[in-house]
């Protein structure tokens, strides 16, 4: 796999990131130095072999179905920039 | 059974797939400690966790892993024993994650089915394709002010069960009837409270026509439907533009609508542009979720009887109709009430159908009337059975049953007390029911002569006219039987 201006764009775009040429050259570089290291890894033959999804051998950690009261509406909001009656209020989102 | 509608130019069918999500009733949310109570004051139930601030970290509840394993059992699916939560991620205000903890390539439970009973007494499959657990996200209010939406977290990281069907619906009435089954499995299992209005249980609808026989057609997906109403209406709607397009020379194209509750309108929701690439993951914070045999095994016991184990009971010991035995089974309130009913008196078993039409038509009327839910019946379910052996011991009439119901409803009383304090008791007694008859008789020469003459219909006046004398309480058999035999003697 390469990675274009294409790709780059389209990244970036998702992630809400705003990128100008310049960058957009250097990230194209970076990311293919990695992808270039990471596809050392099909050089090793893993022909029946699972893919492992975590290298840890502990078992999910599970809590309790207990519900602490919060009463957090100040400290949530805290941080805010802005805010009205209890609520986070954000720029006018149309669907 | 015609699940084709016509267009312009020849028959379409519909092909319909839902994707029901259901709140888990949990106490705290699926990765945090906050409370999941609705209607509670905005972002007053949102921790840390659920507000996504940096270096928070998720820890799964374990109540809520179990009912989604008991729903798989419910649903008849395999359950399986290593799944995997994976981030799904896309920007929305309502998401402070940026991404919606899902499971995407390996979800809790696989492949199960549903069946829905028809009137006429046939039934269908649904297959279910999976059931997953997620996140909900935040609540947006966009019409509170011009220029702003604003956000509540309560709901943001609530868990939700995703169930999603194969396209195996073919008409709006099918998928109304799919989804109450599943609501009712749900309530039964008691794994999701199904209330529709508040939202603990919604629908996505993917639809799409084709002429009968041939490929499926190009899908749209109407999103977040909350009652049964709106999605047979979303459903109507949605196909006949889809036909439209396509009589017209057209082609579907593939997208996301919404459904305006107040126009009954689809409408596309996002352009194609826009069109969602949500990168799907392994979290990282989270290791794979294992489930023993063993586990699954203990949930398996835990489970009470399903709506159809117990349909199939009824059928079993009543010889009522699939029906007959799909309705009382629906909603676990009307099961539990009529269970109660008819063991109250050994007698009743040999009646079940007459306790069945008292439940669903004569009870159901009087609590609708009134807006009362069944579990708060002024009828005790022991009540009713006593009212019914009344009728079936041919101590009242049925009719006068249904006053004496009404007023059961309104004053509390038992139906002995109120036939005992009425004196409402059936006459079925030859001497007394001749003896009003022959008053009638004597009293109507010309109407006899008429009956006699050939006038049939007269029959109705002569019963009416005793049915008076005895306050509607003659048996109407018995009357009916000597009333036609002096008649005819007449002759």
């Amino acid at each position: 796999m390469k990675i274009d201006k294409n790709t780059i764009n389209k990244i970036a775009r998702l992630s809400r990131i705003k990128l100008d040429d310049k960058e957009s050259e250097d990230y194209i570089k970076d990311l293919n130095l990695i992808l270039d290291w990471v596809e050392q890894l099909n050089e090793v033959n893993t022909e029946n072999v699972e893919p492992l999804s975590n290298i840890s051998s502990s078992i999910l950690p599970k809590r309790e179905d207990v519900s602490k009261d919060a009463n957090s509406s100040e400290e949530i909001l805290e941080n805010a920039p802005d805010k009205l009656e209890g609520f986070f209020a954000v720029p006018k989102v149309v669907e | 059974m015609n699940n084709l509608i016509k267009g312009e130019k020849h028959d379409w069918e519909m092909v319909i797939g839902l994707e029901i999500h259901a709140q888990v009733k949990s106490n705290s949310k699926l990765f945090s400690s906050s409370s999941t109570k609705f209607g509670s004051l905005p972002n007053s139930q949102v921790s840390l966790v659920d507000a996504a601030m940096p270096g928070m970290l998720p820890v799964i509840n374990k109540y809520c892993v179990e009912q989604a394993v008991k729903t798989g059992v419910g649903l008849n699916a395999k359950i399986n024993n290593y799944s995997v939560f994976d981030r799904k991620n896309y920007f929305y205000a309502d998401l402070p994650q940026g991404y919606q903890i899902s499971q995407y390539k390996y979800p809790i439970v696989g492949e199960g089915k549903v069946t829905i009973d028809f009137k006429d007494g046939t039934s269908k499959d649904i297959r279910i394709v999976r059931l997953h657990l997620e996140q909900d996200a935040g609540k947006s209010l966009h019409d509170q002010n011009p220029s702003k939406t604003y956000v509540d977290l309560n709901r943001s990281g609530v868990a939700l069960m995703e169930i999603v069907s194969e396209p195996d619906i073919r008409t709006p009435d099918e998928a109304g009837m799919y989804i109450s089954k599943i609501r009712s499995i749900l309530m039964y299992l008691d794994t999701c409270d199904g209330n529709m209005q508040e939202g603990s249980l919604r629908a996505d609808v993917n639809i799409s026509v084709r002429k009968p026989g041939e490929e499926y057609g190009t899908r749209c997906e109407i999103k977040n439907l909350n009652s049964i109403k709106f999605i047979k209406q979303a459903i109507n709607y949605e196909a006949k533009r889809q036909i439209e397009i396509l009589e017209s020379g057209g082609s579907i194209e593939q997208n996301t609508m919404l459904f305006n509750t107040s126009t009954g309108k689809t409408r596309p929701m996002r352009n194609k542009e826009e069109a969602h690439d949500y990168r799907y993951f392994p979290d990282p914070d989270l290791l794979p979720l294992e489930i023993s045999e063993e586990e699954i095994g203990k949930i398996k016991s835990s489970i009470p009887e399903l709506p159809d184990e117990l349909k199939n009971k009824f059928i079993d010991n009543y010889k009522l109709s699939n029906y007959d035995a799909s309705v009382l089974t629906a909603d676990k309130q009307t099961s539990d009430y009529f269970n109660q009913s008819i063991n109250s008196d050994p007698e009743l078993k040999n009646h079940a159908k007459i306790v069945v039409n008292w439940i669903t038509s004569e009870l159901f009327s009087l609590l609708n009337k009134n807006n009362i839910e069944l579990k708060n019946s002024p009828v005790s379910p022991e009540n009713l059975g006593q009212l019914i052996k009344l009728i079936s011991t041919n101590e009242i009439s049925g009719k006068i049953a249904k006053d004496v119901l009404e007023d059961m409803f309104s004053s509390g009383k038992t139906a002995k007390q109120i036939v005992d304090d009425k004196g409402l008791q059936q006459v079925t007694d030859q001497g007394e029911i001749e003896e009003v008859i022959d008053e009638v008789i004597k009293d109507n020469p010309k109407m006899v002569e008429q009956y006699l003459g050939g006038k049939d219909k007269l029959l109705g006046f002569f019963v009416g006219q005793a049915m008076k004398k005895t306050k509607g309480k003659a048996n109407p058999k018995i009357l009916n039987d000597i009333l036609k035999n002096k008649l005819n003697k007449k002759n």
